[in-house]
This record gives C-alpha cells, structure tokens and sequence, in this order.
C-alpha cells in the first residue's frame, strides 16, 4: 500500500507551523500511536511573552504528553518536543538540545528555520522535516537544509492550509519529497510507525 | 555560503585563545557557529581563515569580535513572575537575617535586568541596603549599561513586563524620554559596580547572597556549565541564592546537592551546603 518506500534508517522527526497550525498539530497528535517510536521535535510560532498555556492545550488531545526542553536536555526516543516561548531551539551534536535567546530570526523565535537547520546538520539523511500551514516564510530556508544534507521533506497540500504562504515558500527553494494533506502525513506517521515496530 | 566546518572553529577559537586568552572552545556549537557565519557576513569576510587573520593582525578588532560573539538580547522585567517571586519571597527572606545584601548580576548585558532589579529594591525601599556588582565579558554593552539609555522602541515591551510584574507604579517614573531614547533614573544605579569579567575559567572574588545568571551559560557546553556552577557555589554565602534563566537547570549539575530549589518554575536555587 505504501506510496512513500519508508525505512528505519530516521533518527528524529522536525515539525514547523505558523499561523493555522494548532489545528493540525492537535489533529496529528491525536492520531499517532502512544509509543510513537521516533522523537518529534515541534517548532511552532507563538505568542513571545505567553510561556503558559500552549503545551497544555496541545497535550489536552495529544496521545503522548509534549514537553517543552530546558537547556542541554537529551533526545529521547519516543519524546515530543515543542520550542518554548521567546527561546530558538537548536539540536546540538551528541544528541541533545540547546536553547538561545538570539535576535528574531524572520521575525520570530522561536524560529523554525533555527530549529530544522540545526536539525539537519546533527541527523542529516536521518531526518524527516514536516512543514505546515503559515503566514511567513521562516522554515522555507530550513527544509532546503534537510534537502541538501539528504533528509526527506513533507509539506502540507498548499490548498488544504488555512495560508499557504509556508510550504509555497519551500516548494519554491527547494524540491520536496512529498505534499500532503493532513491525513496523508497522519497516514505516513503511522506507516513510518509500523516500519519500526516491525523491524525491532 | 559554504556551511563553517567544526574543524574551522576549533582553529578559530585556539588562535583567540593564543593570541587573547579568551577561551570560547567551550560554547554550545550550534549558536557559537551562527554568531561566527554572523561575523563573517557582517564584516564580509570570505571565509573563517580569513576572519583568523584578521583577529591575529588586528588587535583593535578583536573587541568588537567579543562584542558580535555573544548574544546581548535582553529585556527588563524579562519573566515578570520572577520579579514578583523575587519581591514577594526572596528578598524579604534575604532581609530576614541581613541589614545588607549583596548581589551579582553575572552577564547583565545592556544592563535592563540591573535597573529592573534597582527598581524592586527601591519599591522595596532597601535599594541603600543593598551592593550591585553586574559583570559581563563584553566591555561595549557595559558601557551601555553604565549610560542606561535605551531606544523606545524597546520601551514598549519592558512596560508591560512591569505591567505584569505589578509595581507600585508605572516604569514611565523611572526614565525621562529624549530625542526617542529613555533615559534611565542613574540614581537608581549609583551604587552598582559594572565590571568586566569573563565567567569562563574565573575564580571567585567575592561574596554574595544573589547571583542572577539568566541567559548566559545557554550559551555554553555542560562542562563549562558544570565549572561555572562551581565557581557561582563558591561566591556565594550559605544560604545564598542563584537564579538562572527560566529554562535552564541545576539538578544535572556536579554540585547540585550543595544546593535546594527554592522554587522551581522560576529556578530559584538556595545554597545550603559549603
Ligand atoms: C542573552 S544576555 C543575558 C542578559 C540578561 N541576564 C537576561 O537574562 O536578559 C547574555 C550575556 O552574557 C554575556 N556573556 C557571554 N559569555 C560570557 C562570559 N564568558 N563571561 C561573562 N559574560 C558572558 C554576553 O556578553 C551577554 O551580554
């Protein structure tokens, strides 16, 4: 059945979304299975001086509980990770995260082209980069970054996002793996999912 | 631009380390490599052996090369339930036991949290008890610091974290505005001693009973954490207290058992062992 030849060769998962995204961030949190077996680290534009209330109400439908890292906290596996409010979240060498308070980076911080790009530098071919709905063009530099170092790139179907202005910009750098609605990247989490569990 | 390899930076940071004995080998990698390609493009230099030659032929510039190296961005009243935490308990417990307290502001930057931190004391009316010693690596944002004048563009925002810390006032009482710049109220920074200092590879020379270090050791790798944290427990009075950002940690740390949380969502620390 599967459209997306997946293996188990993927070491973490990085999600952007901006503006519309809390919708299909929840939607695909509440579709995955509890011991997801890869860590998802989220990266979703937000209010800069609210540190309250986000984890909490995307952990209301969310499967497995999101956490928002502190400083040099490791990946783990199986772990959802969300960018927390006014800080860019990097992935450091020796897998563990790093947080920096440095200027806005288009417009925001976090930042999700901070987030991916640091991503592909430490998982390179091992990463699976997912870019949703948003109304800015932050992440469009950071799925090139998995592209070249031979990640695989997902971006939501232009016409199903709330504003399209995101994944337009990256389909635009640069030549995306796979555009899909948000049942179809639901669909490919939880194929990727049974490829791992068939494997261990 | 061609992606800056860690083998670049490695020589980059032993030459400043030579040449300046400032050693940034230590830096958590991800941000250091962003400040570096920042340098790079800023001063259009075509690559990191380039930006070496320059730092080993211009002296002068290496100052500069400091002052771009480390992130500066900071706020007054930056978490204002910090603030609040800080005015509702630690303080009056500080005052519980001392006529005087002393505190260190370690990375203080362009000086916001320094002034937000004379402002509570002074709503407190314990700022003439109290000693302020604000250190930072980068001499140029001291400088800033001791002018305290600040673009009111950046006003906005540090109103309303007074807003929402709930002073007794309004932050307009504390600056004069002029030519769209705030003026700061220097008599609220009178007694505070702006210095430079470098936190890596230091020794204590003093003691306090606050040590505010938010923001700064994100910059750096655990093993320069763990000897920063070292030095902070050695400065500090039994009983003291160190405050870091709101997302960093002790618990990980080598010494974290000389040490209680005090309140962890703000990461309050009180040192309860020598
Ligand atoms: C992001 S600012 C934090 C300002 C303020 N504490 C706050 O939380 O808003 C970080 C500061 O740490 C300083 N810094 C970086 N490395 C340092 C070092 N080795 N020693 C002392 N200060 C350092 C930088 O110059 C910068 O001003």
């Amino acid at each position: 059945m599967s459209q997306f030849k997946l293996n188990n060769q993927y070491k973490a998962i990085v999600i952007g979304g901006s503006a519309g995204s809390f919708q299909v961030i929840s939607k695909i949190l509440s579709n995955l299975p509890k011991d997801f077996e890869l860590p998802i680290i989220m990266c979703l534009h937000r209010l800069k001086h609210v540190r309250h209330g986000f984890v909490e109400a995307l952990n209301i439908k969310s499967n497995i509980s999101l956490y928002e890292p502190e400083d040099k906290d490791s990946i783990k596996k199986g772990k959802i990770y969300l960018a927390p409010a006014n800080y860019h979240l990097c992935i450091e060498l020796g897998n563990h995260f790093s947080l920096s308070t440095e200027e806005m980076v288009n417009n925001s911080r976090p930042s999700i082209d901070i987030t991916l790009e640091t991503a592909a530098y430490v998982y390179k071919n091992k990463l699976i980069g997912i870019l949703l709905t948003g109304a800015n063009k932050d992440g469009a530099m950071g799925m090139k970054k998995i592209k070249d170092r031979g990640g695989l790139t997902i971006v939501q179907e232009p016409s199903e996002c709330m504003i399209d202005t995101m994944p337009v910009a990256a389909i635009k750098l640069t030549q995306i793996d796979h555009v899909l609605t948000v049942s179809q990247i639901i669909a490919f989490l939880q194929e990727l999912d049974k490829v791992y569990k068939q494997s261990t | 631009m061609q992606e800056i390899e860690i083998a670049e930076l490695r020589k980059l940071t032993e030459v400043i380390k030579e040449k300046y004995n400032y050693d940034f080998s230590n830096y958590a990698m991800s941000s250091f490599k962003r400040r570096i390609q920042r340098i790079l493009e800023m001063y259009k230099l075509a690559s990191v052996d380039v930006l070496i030659k320059k730092l080993t032929e211009e002296p002068r510039f290496f100052k500069e090369f400091v002052s771009e190296v480390t992130v500066n961005v900071t706020e007054m009243f930056r978490d204002p339930s910090f603030w609040r935490e800080l005015r509702d308990h630690i303080l009056p417990n500080i005052m519980l036991n001392h006529n005087n307290i002393s505190i260190w502001h370690a990375g203080c930057s362009s000086g916001e949290e320094v002034f937000s931190m004379a402002i509570v004391l002074k709503e407190m009316g314990i700022l003439d008890k109290t000693k302020i010693v604000a250190t930072d690596i980068d001499t140029d944002i001291l400088q800033k610091a001791r002018s305290g004048v600040y673009s009111m563009k950046n006003m906005e925002l540090n109103q309303k974290n007074y807003l929402r810390f709930q002073g007794t006032t309004t932050l307009e009482k504390y600056y004069k505005e002029e030519n769209g710049k705030a003026i700061m109220d220097k008599s609220l920074v009178e007694h505070v001693s702006f210095r430079e200092h470098n936190l890596v590879a230091s020794m204590a020379f003093s003691k306090f009973d606050l040590i505010l270090c938010r923001n700064v050791m994100i910059y750096f790798n655990q093993a320069l954490q763990n000897n920063v944290l070292k030095m902070f427990h050695e400065s500090l009075f039994k009983y003291g207290y160190l405050i870091v950002g709101s997302k960093e940690s002790l618990i990980w740390c080598e010494i974290a058992n000389k040490f209680i949380v005090a309140n962890n969502e703000e990461k309050i620390y009180k040192k309860i062992k020598d």
